[in-house]
């Protein structure tokens, strides 16, 4: 009984966590599947043809690129808005300080069909300047990844030793060379970290997206076309190998945070103290 | 621009925040001044005309009730069935799986690198008539011979709680990691059982977690059409799927920018009433 009672959480753990696995490893096992008919439901056959062939659904390349293209281009933009608004928050104390902080918590707090409503109002209302397309959904996803940005970097800037940059300033450097000799430098790690979640919020939107996208199409966007009819196998294709992309470099990640734990660990100045 | 910043040092968090402050100002506040525009507006479509139409609330109001209140219902059980799931397995992550801990918060986050929409197919997969769960429950008569899980409340509430779930365990594993073993020695020394231990020292320490899951959780869920559209049927539908249609099918801008405001204002007092409760079980506690 006591061991039973010892492992039940163990128990429940592993079952939680086959839970949170299970449809992962069904949208993989079933981009392995030959579909009877046109729904791909059922298990019928194994094959290696939509892997081999995974752009022989039309519309499915251009999407999965278009996506691509975005999330670059917007996470981009947005890691460098986000960045300058985290230094101005945590560095200066300035008049407007707080209302910097809410206007940047607000868009994380509304729910994204309101955002998604609220920019197709104004796109709508604005014809002359914005064409629903490419650069609205663009604009979109740089609005929503800023704020992520923001929290993300800031976490980073708080526990940062200014005495580093001081110490350029005091031997001659000027502001713009600090910044770009020490500051950036030190806060590329916190901005790739912030890039990398951006990229994958942007590559991964759908209602935003699916408000202000017109007849533009991003993969998600197809997803959602196509769901009405059948999905074909492919479809599960390219959300496979976008999750085992991203598995891969979040486990590269955690063996490296490993590593350097370690090496902390077995360095003489901390384990001297 | 170095000694034009030397000359004005209080200009720098200006001119920092200047570029983002104006995307989220220009893309973000605007828009939600439009909302407010387009939701007073009458008419028919394309030829929509600002009248001050306050009625659109109150039509609205009435006309969507339903799809309001079981938005907040279906976002309330799927929030609490988070809670309740999540807080065994981050408490076992926390304090049981030692080396092991940040391999199984990459189980926790696995799910947000499958496509949203393709998860939520996925379990269309998973609970489909032909498939194994639904003819595991028949066999086990736990489910009439042409008992369905899909199209029903059930899978739009199951759906709801699986893609959010990560929302509710991080912020509480953030927490439960926090506390200090010792304060669970000393509860142990001072003859506490497991179980006092746990209800007087753990999870109130925990409480900023659970308040912080649960408002991660339940705004986005309180939003969300995807489930309802994909995994239930038109008797299951929320209030986002009202905006959706009314928005990008029927045009009916006016309704629904005010159902956009409607769901921001349900929500905001939802909130308020949370935090009543969770600040008056604070001063009671």
């Amino acid at each position: 009984m006591s061991v039973v009672k010892r492992h039940a959480l163990t128990v429940y753990a592993l079952l939680a966590v086959a839970y949170l696995m299970l449809p992962i490893a069904v949208v993989i096992l079933f981009s392995f599947n030959d579909p009877a008919g046109r729904f791909n439901y059922v298990w019928q056959e194994f094959t290696f043809a939509n892997w081999s062939e995974w752009d022989a659904v039309l519309g499915l390349r251009d999407a999965v690129l278009t996506s691509l293209l975005i999330g670059l281009l917007a996470t981009v933009v947005a890691t460098a808005l986000g960045t300058l608004i985290a230094l101005a928050i945590v560095r200066h104390d300035f008049h407007g300080r707080g209302t910097a902080n809410v206007l940047v918590f607000l868009p994380m707090s509304t729910p994204e069909i309101v955002l998604g409503a609220s920019l197709l109002t104004l796109f709508l209302n604005m014809t002359s300047v914005f064409q629903l397309g490419f650069w609205t959904i663009f604009i979109a996803h740089v609005m929503f990844v800023v704020s992520f940005v923001v929290v993300t970097v800031k976490a980073r800037l708080i526990g940062f030793d200014r005495h580093l940059e001081e110490a350029a300033m005091d031997l001659g450097a000027d502001e713009w060379t600090t910044f770009r000799k020490v500051t950036l430098p030190l806060l590329a790690p916190a901005m790739l970290a912030a890039a990398l979640l951006g990229f994958a919020l942007s590559i991964d939107d759908f209602v935003i997206t699916y408000f202000v996208a017109g007849s533009e199409q991003t993969f998600p966007v197809f997803v959602w076309g196509i769901a009405r009819v059948a999905v074909p196998p492919q479809v599960n294709v390219v959300a496979s190998a976008i999750f085992l992309l991203a598995i891969c470099l979040a486990l590269a990640n955690v063996l490296w945070q490993y590593r350097a734990a370690k090496r902390e660990r077995g360095s003489p100045a901390t384990s001297g103290v | 621009m170095g000694s034009f910043l030397h000359r004005h040092p209080r200009l720098t968090p200006y001119l920092l925040l200047a570029p983002g402050v104006f995307w989220l100002a220009l893309f973000f506040l605007v828009p939600l001044g439009f909302l407010a525009y387009q939701s007073l507006q009458s008419g028919i479509f394309p030829a929509y005309e600002f009248t001050w139409e306050f009625s659109n609330f109150t039509d609205a109001l009435s006309d969507y009730r339903e799809q309001l209140v079981r938005s907040f219902l279906y976002a309330g059980i799927a929030t609490v069935a988070c809670l309740v799931l999540a807080y065994p397995l981050v408490y076992w992550i926390a304090f049981r799986a030692g080396p092991w801990r940040n391999l199984f918060l990459l189980f926790i986050v696995a799910p947000f690198f499958v496509t949203y929409l393709i998860r939520t197919l996925a379990w269309l997969n998973i609970l489909a008539d032909e498939g194994p769960v639904v003819g595991a429950l028949r066999g086990l008569h736990l489910l009439d011979e042409d008992g369905r899980l899909l199209a029903t409340t059930f899978a739009v509430v199951a759906g709801i709680t699986y893609n959010f779930f990560p929302f509710m365990a991080l912020p509480l594993y953030v927490s439960l990691e926090q506390i200090d073993a010792r304060l669970l020695e000393a509860a142990k020394d001072l003859y506490a059982s497991p179980t006092q231990a746990f209800l007087r020292v753990t999870l109130p320490l925990s409480a900023p977690g659970i308040v912080a899951g649960t408002l991660l959780t339940f705004i986005p869920a309180a939003g969300d059409f995807i489930n309802a559209a994909l995994l239930g049927t038109p008797r299951q539908q929320m209030i986002g799927n009202v905006i959706q249609a009314k928005f990008l099918e029927s045009l009916d801008y006016p309704t629904a920018a005010s159902l956009s405001f409607i769901l921001m204002a349900a929500i905001l007092v939802a909130l308020l009433v949370y935090a009543r409760i969770v600040g008056s079980e604070k001063l009671t506690g």
